[in-house]
């Protein structure tokens, strides 16, 4: 199997592809930070398929008496205002922030690597117009624009996913660009053309994989933030409503026992930081496997 | 009939006129060289012909036919390109085997994987380099991957830019090789663009001498060996080529 994906001359194109994803995969586990990552945002994909499973109790049951208990046996992380396990809503929310980031990675990179690839491959007006349009939305910071969006399209897990995600493509579509004209007057682009491929053609299958590793590396790195805009949200009431347990919303309402209940604000802020931690590190890692020129400076 | 015919060719770059009025016809099956210094306009000339170089006025005509100011697919199956620069003109994320298939794909011919094996064994590849990708091949084995790539389609016209300069003597003459082997065999018309006369005497039937975007002189290739040249520029340059 090793000599079959280390094979210097692959037999099929599986064969190729294969041993080229294993050679990534080696040299991303060589590095300890990325692996840390990894297995972080493994545990938080873990967690979120199986958090019926883990989390002891279903997390909105309410159960009066046993009210703000500090953390014990029973309840790891303590219980909050209205008598409900943290560790199992911490667990729960897992789920929310999986679904926030991924939905907010799936809706903003594809959308900004085209408009980014288009405008740096055209040039000329086709780019202006597009970057124009893309500095509008950077220009303002992005909590901001969020909040208008939200205050706009009403509170809510959705329109917070579609918010977030508003503000975070003219970033990929800067560094959709930035790639793409530096292999625009490349000479495989203008023997591609001359094979008669449409421009189409040429930005989806030529292109667009170029710029893919960048973007992966920089979308990893911004689910940290993207984290932290939810929660954010989460914590003004503009995010995941109650009783979703959404980490920046359960931080929001143990800021009121903040002082004498500190595990109720603390316990969903340590997995938010975890989870961000995760990210970071693991698109850190990506980048040195993925992106030969920083490889050597860090 | 002319493979390639071009009458009082003007090329620009935004507006700055490169070559001016060249006139040149290439005939079926011939080989014929631009030759020059750096910036004397040859290559400019290739790009205009393929479509490259959209700024031009007066006419080309390819196999009879004038030809548009961008690349199209009908000229795509008579008339191919081979670049200078076999490390930038291949795909870097993609195997052979989808470099060579992309041509296929794009004019929706059939029977892929025997034609690819084909164009590999005509370019003197083995097969088991067809799914490599480009940095795992020389700059020799490059370039046959390139020229495999402008035979795909079975074209009638090749337009050579400086195919060799990129690469080191020993494999320069592989690739010459390959090149006259490839025009025997496929009874292909070559236009190619050096500034390296020996190549040329090597490869060419006619040359056409270019200095600051005209064309100073039509030779054929034998005045390589005598030194027939009219014009005091073409002479300097075959002077200073050792001749």
């Amino acid at each position: 199997m090793r000599d079959w994906l280390m094979s210097e001359s692959p037999e099929s194109r599986v064969q190729a592809g294969a041993g080229r994803a294993w050679r990534a995969l080696l040299m991303l586990l060589r590095n300890p930070l990325a692996v840390i990552g990894g297995l972080i945002v493994l545990l938080l994909i873990v967690t979120a398929v199986a958090a019926p499973l883990i989390a002891p109790e279903s997390g909105v049951g309410q159960d009066l008496p046993n009210r703000l208990l500090p953390p014990s046996w029973d309840h790891w992380m303590g219980t909050d205002e209205l008598g409900r396990d943290i560790f199992s809503r911490v667990v729960y929310g897992a789920r929310i922030t999986l679904l926030i980031v991924g939905l907010v990675a799936v809706i903003s990179a594809p959308l900004g690597l085209i408009v980014g690839a288009v405008a740096g491959y055209f040039g000329g007006w086709t780019d202006k117009i597009l970057m124009g349009f893309t500095d509008i939305f950077l220009s303002m910071p992005k909590l901001i624009l969020a909040l208008a969006f939200v205050a706009a399209l009403g509170p809510g897990i959705e329109n917070a996913i579609i918010a977030i995600a508003i503000t975070a493509w003219p970033a990929y579509a800067r560094i959709a660009r930035a790639e793409t004209l530096t292999f625009r007057n490349a000479e495989f682009v203008a023997a591609t053309r001359l094979l008669g491929a449409s421009h189409g053609r040429i930005i989806l299958l030529h292109v667009l994989p170029l710029c893919t590793s960048s973007m992966i590396i920089r979308v990893t790195l911004d689910m940290a933030g993207i984290i932290l805009t939810a929660a954010g949200l989460g914590f003004l009431g503009l995010g995941a409503q109650p009783p979703l347990p959404e980490w920046g919303a359960m931080i929001s309402r143990g800021r009121v026992f903040i002082l004498d209940q500190w595990w109720v604000a603390t316990m969903p802020g340590l997995a938010i930081i975890l989870v961000s931690l995760g990210f970071c590190f693991l698109g850190d890692g990506l980048r040195d496997v993925l992106d030969p020129k920083s490889a050597g400076k860090s | 009939m002319t493979a390639i015919s071009l009458q009082n060719l003007d090329v620009s770059y935004d507006g700055n006129r490169v070559v001016k009025g060249a006139t040149f016809d290439v005939a079926e099956g011939e080989s014929f060289a631009l030759v020059g210094e750096s910036g004397s306009g040859k290559s400019t000339v290739l790009k205009a012909i393929a479509g490259l170089a959209p700024e031009w006025a007066g006419t080309i005509e390819v196999l009879g036919k004038p030809r548009s100011h961008r690349p199209d697919r009908a000229l795509a199956r008579q008339c191919q390109m081979v670049f200078q620069d076999p490390y930038g003109s291949l795909h870097p994320r993609k195997t052979v085997d989808s470099v060579l298939s992309e041509a296929l794909k794009i004019h929706g011919l059939g029977n892929r994987d025997e034609r690819v094996e084909q164009v590999l064994t005509d370019v003197g590849l083995d097969r088991r380099f067809r799914f490599r990708y480009p940095h795992q091949l020389s700059g020799g084995q490059r370039q046959r991957v390139a020229i495999a790539r402008a035979l795909m389609l079975e074209p009638k016209v090749m337009l050579l830019d400086e195919p060799t300069s990129a690469l080191d003597v020993s494999v320069q003459a592989e690739i010459l090789n390959l090149l006259k082997r490839l025009r025997a065999e496929h009874n292909l018309t070559y236009l190619m663009v050096s500034h390296d006369l020996p190549v040329v005497g090597f490869m060419c039937d006619r040359m056409a001498v270019m200095t600051k975007g005209e064309i100073v002189e039509i030779a054929p290739g034998t005045a390589l060996h005598d030194g027939a040249f009219t014009h005091p520029y073409a002479r300097a340059l075959y002077a200073a080529s050792g001749g």
